[in-house]
């Protein structure tokens, strides 16, 4: 007689009748994140992107190792990327068996004996450390002093949707990602869905790309897809080069299979063979991250040959890009992965067309890429509910300067950048009076006064202000900002990072940069006003690709908020300015021959 | 020379098994990842390498400005001078930095030992202003910490040749 007493449920028998690839990842994901969280030992998790080590992580993480590492020991540790809320960095997280977790901010590699003490000794003999600053799970006596992690303010008006990850999943092991249903979307794509209904999802979507552009992605996609071309390429732009934008490399180094799905589907949605993900050589925890991203995609099937025993086959790999600022321009960024000088062509023929080694070609940003699985696994129509009208989805924004919160922070579109600033930001730094101004979108991006604050962040919204939104960069200065000062900085960037190839741009940057030294010098002429305009407006014109377009775009945004602190130069009313206050400027000097 | 040069060019694709796409400029990254230059040899070794002219190779070694074409310090530091470390006191830093080192512009201390190059943007901004040491990052520097970090890495690097 067959017992009727049920036997355990072996996920794995399961998933074998299931008699799918997906379902097996999914059962041993599931396992191994279950022994993580509710093993006999407290897992800790470091946060240790760029910004972590910035913050000095790696020597608490170093400090850490002796309390087990690799299975043994008292703990399990594990790092993980950005948490975003990098003020708090170094970020030690605990979670300990009944599966509370509780976060410790500002953790020095002194602190640890101390920290670990309350965990590895008996909770009962050592009060938690000092450091412990919020909790996630459950109220119990020992949490009972300590504010929700989801509820502290920076936390609770996000709206995490690239973001849900990170702090969360050891950006190396893609079985906590696969246990957080990553490639259920590209499971779902390749063996239910046609290639014409993923790109009819992403359609719907309304997602416009991240890089700064905003173009409709779907109808980007739908520019590739029908070519017949046996090798067609999808390229996956992080060359990041914008200075206080960090949410690209921020997607690599926290949460790298995210957009390593994305780009799967985003090939198979437009019939492409291989896709190439585009970084800057130097920035080594994402570019490491990354290739070993692909790497374990390879290894499970879900890159090569068959994905997820589907038809479709597709290949992935890295390519790193010397430091050159207009390399992330679309077809400079090509011309780099074919390994030579980075400057743009002329257009057409477009990148659909004739794009990598002449090749049908897409290019998308990260972030762009980085919300297709989550538009595939919940359907366009949801992600088309979230933000505005025009701008649907969120917006991963980089809060740096003075402000009290730097971080990285994910907001629904449709927020205003005051909320965004005072909300979350919290405000001033400390012993700063006010906000006087804020630089968005990277150096070719531009400057908003007070008055703008109100301004929703939506691309078109901030682009009437007079800034973009770009890259996501906000960086925030206070009352003793010399706006002139700024732009000339800006503009010295620009002027560096120009490729040469169109003189009004080569020649165009490094006029106004000299002007704007005079007038950082108190030697400003009559006439120079108009004349940044003029050669600003001839960049416009005269050059192929942004770099030379929006040039002048700093400037102008800058003396709409600012006209008088401009005047001032010219009225003797101010004392030699600068840095140093005798109108100078480290800078460095070259022009790419 | 030669020989190491040829072997970093072979590095590319040997033992891997999916071997990446091998281009001029992937040719050259893989060479001053070993070399931490671009000697003359360089530019010829990968001109044969790619099948590529010695002009083709220099437009493109000549336009990226990570290359270097005279052989570095023992240790490389970076100080960003982007516009959010400028607002909280770059240069300042920079200033320190180069008073440390006894230098006035991108260049290798006296002693061969630290190069500085000014960094556009490590990528850590939230920790401005941010220096590193070949690529590692410290961030919510000053002029006065900046001073310790150069002292103590002369120090190291003192000790480390001493053994």
């Amino acid at each position: 007689m067959v017992s009727r007493t049920e036997a355990p449920v072996d996920t794995y028998a399961v998933a074998m009748s299931q008699q799918t690839q997906y379902a097996m990842l999914r059962a041993r994901a599931r396992q191994s994140w279950e022994r993580l969280v509710k093993g006999d030992k407290p897992w800790v998790r470091v946060g240790l992107g760029a910004s972590g080590q910035a913050a000095g992580a790696e020597d608490v993480f170093e400090a850490l190792k002796p309390y087990g590492s690799d299975g043994s020991g008292q703990i399990n540790l594990s790092y993980v990327g950005a948490h975003g809320l990098m003020y708090l960095e170094t970020i030690v997280d605990v979670m300990v068996p009944d599966s509370n977790r509780i976060f410790h901010a500002n953790v020095t590699p002194e602190m640890i004996p101390d920290l670990m003490a309350h965990y590895v000794d008996g909770r009962d003999q050592h009060p938690l450390h000092e450091s412990a600053c919020a909790y996630s799970g459950h109220r119990d006596a020992i949490t009972a002093d300590l504010p929700d992690w989801n509820q502290l303010q920076p936390n609770a008006l996000q709206k995490k949707v690239l973001t849900a990850n990170f702090g969360n999943i050891d950006p190396h092991d893609i079985f906590q990602y696969i246990a957080h249903d990553g490639y259920s979307a590209l499971n779902k794509a390749v063996l239910s869905m046609t290639p014409e209904e993923v790109l009819e999802e992403v359609k719907t979507s309304g997602l416009r790309g991240r890089g700064g552009a905003a173009f409709p992605t779907g109808l980007k996609w739908s520019f590739l897809a029908p070519s017949k071309e046996p090798v067609k390429y999808v390229l996956c732009n992080c060359e990041e080069g914008d200075p206080g934008a960090f949410n690209d490399k921020g997607i690599l180094e926290s949460d790298p299979h995210r957009l390593i799905e994305g780009l799967i589907i985003n090939g198979y949605a437009t019939n492409s063979t291989h896709g190439v993900v585009f970084i800057r050589q130097g920035h080594e925890i994402p570019i490491e991250a990354t290739r070993h991203a692909i790497d374990q995609a390879y290894e499970n099937g879900l890159l090569g040959e068959n994905i997820l025993g589907s038809d479709f086959s597709f290949d992935m790999e890295v390519s790193l890009t010397g430091d050159s600022y207009v390399a992330g321009e679309e077809t400079a960024m090509m011309e780099a992965i074919e390994g030579k000088r980075s400057t743009p062509r002329y257009k057409p023929p477009f990148p659909a067309q004739a794009g990598l080694f002449q090749k049908p070609t897409n290019i998308n940003n990260v972030k762009t890429i980085a919300y297709v699985p989550g538009i595939v696994a919940a359907g366009g129509d949801d992600f088309k509910g979230i933000g505005t009208e025009s701008s649907s989805g969120t917006a991963l924004v980089c809060l740096t300067g003075h402000i009290k919160r730097p971080g990285m922070y994910e907001v629904e579109m449709g927020m205003t950048i005051r909320q965004v600033l005072e909300d979350i930001g919290g405000g001033v730094s400390d012993g700063s009076q006010r906000i006087k101004l804020l630089q968005t979108g990277g150096p070719l991006g531009g400057v908003l006064g007070e008055e703008a604050f109100d301004t929703e962040i939506d691309f078109d919204a901030m682009a009437q202000a007079g800034a973009i939104l770009g890259s996501g960069g906000i960086i925030v200065g206070d009352e003793s900002t010399d706006v002139v000062d700024l732009i000339r900085n800006l503009v010295a960037f620009n002027q560096f990072e120009s490729c040469g190839k169109c003189f009004p741009c080569r020649l165009g940057n490094t006029h106004m940069l000299d002007v704007l030294d005079r007038m950082c010098k108190n030697e400003a002429r009559p006439g120079d006003m108009k004349l940044l305009e003029t050669v600003g407006n001839n960049m416009k014109v005269g050059s192929l690709c942004g770099h030379g377009q929006l040039g002048y775009n700093p400037i102008s945004s800058a003396i709409t908020y600012f006209e008088e602190e401009f005047q001032q130069r010219f009225e003797g009313a101010l004392e030699k300015s600068g840095p140093f206050g005798d109108g100078s400027m480290i800078l460095p000097s070259r022009t790419r021959p | 020379m030669r020989e190491r040069i040829r072997g970093a060019l072979e590095s590319q694709r040997a033992g891997k098994e999916r071997p990446p796409s091998i281009t001029v400029l992937s040719s050259l990254l893989a060479i001053q990842d070993d070399l931490h230059y671009l000697p003359d040899e360089a530019i010829e070794e990968t001109a044969i390498f790619c099948d590529s002219t010695i002009n083709d190779v220099w437009s493109v070694a000549s336009f990226y400005t990570n290359f270097r074409f005279t052989p570095p310090g023992l240790t490389t530091v970076d100080v960003c001078w982007g516009p959010t470390c400028h607002l909280m006191g770059a240069q300042q830093v920079l200033a320190a930095v180069q008073d440390e080192l006894g230098v006035d512009a991108e260049e290798t201390s006296d002693d061969g030992k630290i190069t500085l190059r000014y960094s556009t943007c490590l990528g850590a901004c939230a920790q401005a202003p941010v220096i590193a040491r070949d690529h590692v990052l410290t961030g919510k520097t000053n002029p006065t910490a900046a001073r310790t970090f150069i002292a103590d890495l002369r120090q190291e690097l003192d000790n480390g040749l001493a053994h």
